[in-house]
């Protein structure tokens, strides 16, 4: 609104004082025979008087009526005037096709400066399509006082639209030079149609078709990218934790889904708590971040010092376990929340669509997600390059014995090791409470691709698991148009084995002693 | 990794080995009698229901796909969390047999397509389906394409040394592909429908007493010709180069021994059995969709053997019998209380009971 208002000011006293009788001058026409009528509804079209829209619209539904020279609204007041008028003696005014045609270029021409930006949008689009050489010149009026850009861009592809079936060819050269810069479908099938009636121009078309076709299939890979990017940094999300638990420690743990989806529920908490308190509720999702590290980290440590301490070196073992701990707990969730989705709000500032240059419309949640594994990502390889514990943990998996003697609590980094890519699983299922549906399940269908990803990427590198889930991601999206999602799915799986042929440690294989453990 | 060794030695526990030995065989003539009870009048105490036999009969095959399983995981140190795969696709081969059965008797009575074939429009039967009318192709088909994926799956991956964990998620995986591929219409196999309405077997109409008798029996012969097969396997010097394999594969490598020719020998071998069980359930369950193929259902088989004890065959089947018999009552009297038992099962035999029953039975003897 606030747009459109300084529009409406510029309008008004931009509108000259002429156009204002042509408007008093051309509407008792409308109340005289069809041939009257047709040239009083085009002189109201050509005078881009705002007064005329609505008449011209109860004109063609019928709903204008007159008494005598007057022309009176459906609202029963005196077009000229605006005030009410006696309407006990008024008729409806008829029509017949000859004015109905005339109507139909007026109407979209008074559109094309009505107040509303949304109106001349739609009138932008319907010239577009109505394709008239006749729209020419009030489009290039109106492209002079249009002042919102998406309405400008639409106003010009609708004038280069109409160019095309003007007479001239230079017009229509002119024309087809300006739909070739644009990347949409509906300028190529302009186009492709203009080619057919229009022998001589065989070769501007072509190279506006093929531009546009460059153009169109720059921005289906660049699409195509950063769908596979999202899935990738969500699997990134997925299988951080796991790289810690599994890559580095070697404990694999089926319950990390489970720690993720006690994440999204972590999530769905902190919002609740937050609807008492108006202010916060926008920032419940950036607060649900820690609270889902802790929830998740402390189930973590729970299971390690309760439970997987007594089965290192077990690893199948360790895996059946995990597994029923999964399953308890998701059975624990379904009681407590129910078996239905829940619902998380993506606050106001990670909604809507992002649209970059060359039409490659991106969803902005889903470019906080990316941004966000990645600065997961980089917080993790601070903590285990930077930190103390860090260095500790690796100085525990390359040597155990050793980092014992040297006075390092072992059980401790262990317990903390796990509490942290327990954590980082919280962590992901913030991110999936904004894109996935919250519900007791939700880890399930995460599980496997995760190990997927840590065993692609190379077990015990974190670097591994990024190339890994942005692989796999992509991957999986280029694929998709071809095979379908599911298939795209089993054939990611089935490569995933056949590259394990090759590589059976992964693309990122550690070297040296600490591969043989 | 020091799990228990193969249950032939003769040194120590022999009157508790005779003891179970007994209870064993009371127990198959007990199961035995079972289709014959179902025949006494409906006012007898000893009468059996129908349920009961389909039921019981239902977990002879949950036993047979036990036994498969602790073939390779009790004695080969493979866990495959992929065998309700090999059980799916042997029920999917016998249900194929069963839909080809129904002929013109479906509610679009097409004279050769199923059902879901005509509503999806196909013209004629796909490729894949011809032969299926005859029951010796169906069982055949039954035991060779889950030997066939045992084998490929197999050998790509103990050629390349994928062992311990990296196999059981590879096998994960491998059944949940195939999940995802059976939830396509398109695939020929009824999307996430599959097959159920089956009329008849070998000519027997399957919802009858004799039908289920038959399916009963069947599935008992089963069950004892796989123990009997296993017993002998296991006593075999391939059955001891097992045992040596799961404790210690790169010594039993470096002796000269192909380990991936053992090991997937007996995958293979473990995979058609589970096979043959699925091909058996199908006509008993009366219905095959692809939720037969979502891990959860493998890695459930799995625990049975760690609760009966692996390493043990009697243990597989002890397991199976009394997790399912828990689960049939429990599923019954309190069903929001099942999955924190089968969690707590997973997490109580792993951590407390290694050896699962067979071990505390042993102990409780010694």
């Amino acid at each position: 609104m606030t747009r459109i208002l300084p529009l409406l000011l510029v309008l008004l006293f931009a509108l000259p004082a002429a156009a204002q009788d042509a408007f008093l001058d051309a509407l008792p026409g409308l109340a005289g025979g069809f041939g009257t009528q047709a040239e009083a509804v085009e002189r109201l079209g050509a005078g881009g008087d705002p007064r005329a829209l609505p008449v011209l619209r109860a004109l063609s539904e019928s709903t204008l009526r007159k008494n005598g020279s007057t022309i009176i609204l459906p609202d029963g007041k005196d077009a000229a005037t605006g005030q009410p008028t006696d309407t006990a003696a008024a008729e409806t005014i008829r029509i017949n096709n000859r004015v109905r045609s005339a109507l139909r270029g007026a109407l979209g021409r008074l559109q094309l400066v009505s107040a509303s930006a949304d109106e001349r949008l739609a009138a932008a689009d319907s010239v577009f399509r109505s394709r008239s050489a006749d729209n020419i010149a009030p489009l290039e009026a109106a492209i002079a006082r249009e002042a919102v850009p998406l309405v400008k861009e639409r106003q010009q592809l609708a004038l280069a639209a109409s160019r095309l079936v003007a007479a001239d060819a230079a017009v229509k050269r002119q024309g087809i030079a300006t739909l070739g810069e644009a990347s949409s479908e509906d300028a190529r099938a302009l186009l492709l149609e203009a080619r057919a009636a229009n022998p001589d121009l065989t070769a501007d078309i072509d190279k506006a078709v093929a531009a546009i076709d460059s153009r169109l299939a720059f921005k289906r890979a660049a699409e195509t990218l950063f769908q596979g990017l999202s899935l990738g940094s969500v699997l990134l999300l997925a299988a951080l934790g796991l790289a810690i638990t599994f890559g580095v420690m070697g404990v694999i743990n089926m319950a990390h889904g489970e720690f993720v989806m006690l994440g999204a529920y972590t999530t769905f908490v902190v919002q609740e708590a937050c609807r008492g308190i108006p202010w916060l509720l926008p920032w419940s999702l950036p607060l649900s971040v820690p609270a889902a590290f802790l929830v998740a980290g402390l189930a973590g440590a729970a299971l390690e010092r309760g439970l997987i301490r007594h089965l290192y070196g077990r690893p199948l073992e360790t895996l059946l376990m995990t597994f029923g701990v999964g399953m308890i707990l998701q059975q624990a969730v379904r009681l407590a929340f129910g078996a239905q989705n829940r619902e998380v709000l993506s606050p106001a500032w990670m909604q809507g669509i992002l649209s970059l240059p060359g039409g490659i419309n991106i969803t902005q949640n889903r470019l906080w997600v990316i941004v966000f594994s990645l600065l997961v990502l980089g917080l993790t390889l601070a903590a285990i390059r930077l930190t103390r514990f860090g260095l500790e943990m690796r100085a525990v998996v390359q040597n155990r014995r050793t980092a014992a003697t040297m006075g390092i609590r072992t059980g401790r980094v262990d317990a903390l090791t796990f509490a942290f890519g327990s954590g980082l699983a919280g962590m992901a299922g913030v991110a999936l409470s904004q894109i996935d549906n919250v519900s007791p399940n939700l880890g399930t269908g995460y599980i496997i691709d995760s190990f997927m990803v840590v065993v692609f990427g190379g077990v015990g590198s974190l670097i591994g698991t990024l190339v890994g889930a942005m692989g796999l991601g992509v991957l999986n999206k280029v694929i998709e148009p071809w095979a379908g999602a599911v298939l795209a799915k089993v054939a990611v799986l089935v490569i995933i084995m056949l590259f394990i042929q090759r590589r059976p440690r992964g693309l990122f294989a550690l070297k040296g002693r600490a591969a043989e453990a | 990794m020091s799990a228990t060794t193969a249950p032939t030695g003769t040194t120590r526990g022999i009157p508790a080995r005779q003891l179970l030995r007994g209870a064993i065989l009371i127990a198959i003539l007990l199961l035995a009698l079972l289709p014959l009870l179902n025949h006494l009048p409906a006012d007898s105490a000893f009468r059996v229901s129908d349920f009961t036999v389909a039921v019981t009969g239902k977990w002879i095959c949950y036993a047979v796909l036990a036994l498969a399983i602790d073939l390779a995981w009790g004695y080969a140190g493979i866990l495959s969390l992929g065998h309700g795969a090999f059980f799916a696709l042997g029920g999917y081969a016998m249900g194929m047999h069963l839909m080809r059965l129904i002929g013109p008797r479906g509610v679009y009575g097409h004279p050769v397509l199923p059902d879901f074939m005509v509503f999806l429009g196909y013209r004629e039967l796909p490729w894949y389906w011809l032969g299926f009318d005859h029951f010796p192709y169906a069982i055949l088909m039954a035991m060779l394409v889950p030997g066939l994926l045992a084998f490929v799956v197999g050998y790509l991956s103990f050629r390349s040394r994928i062992t311990g964990v990296y196999f059981s998620i590879i096998t994960q995986a491998m059944t949940y592909a195939l999940m995802l591929a059976f939830f396509r219409n398109d695939m020929g196999f009824g999307g996430n429908n599959g097959f159920t309405d089956f009329k008849e077997l070998l000519g027997v109409p399957l919802n009858t007493q004799a039908a289920r008798a038959g399916l009963f029996y069947a599935a008992l012969a089963l069950l004892a010709g796989s123990l009997v097969l296993c017993r002998h396997l296991v006593g075999t010097k391939l059955g001891r180069v097992l045992v040596a394999v799961r404790d210690a594969e790169s010594r039993v490598r470096f002796l000269g021994y192909s380990v991936t020719a053992f090991k997937l020998t007996v995958f293979v071998l473990s995979a058609v059995l589970a096979g043959l069980a699925g091909a058996l359930y199908v006509p008993l369950v009366g219905i095959i969709n692809p939720g037969e193929f979502a891990p959860g259902n493998s890695i459930e088989a799995v625990i049975w053997v760690a609760v009966g004890g692996r390493g043990t065959l009697i243990g597989a089947l002890l397991g199976a019998f009394s997790v399912n018999a828990l689960k049939t009552w429990l599923t019954s009297v309190a069903p929001d209380l099942w999955l924190f038992v089968l969690g707590g099962l997973f997490v109580a035999v792993t951590v407390f009971l290694p050896r699962g029953l067979i071990g505390l039975f042993r102990r409780a003897t010694k």
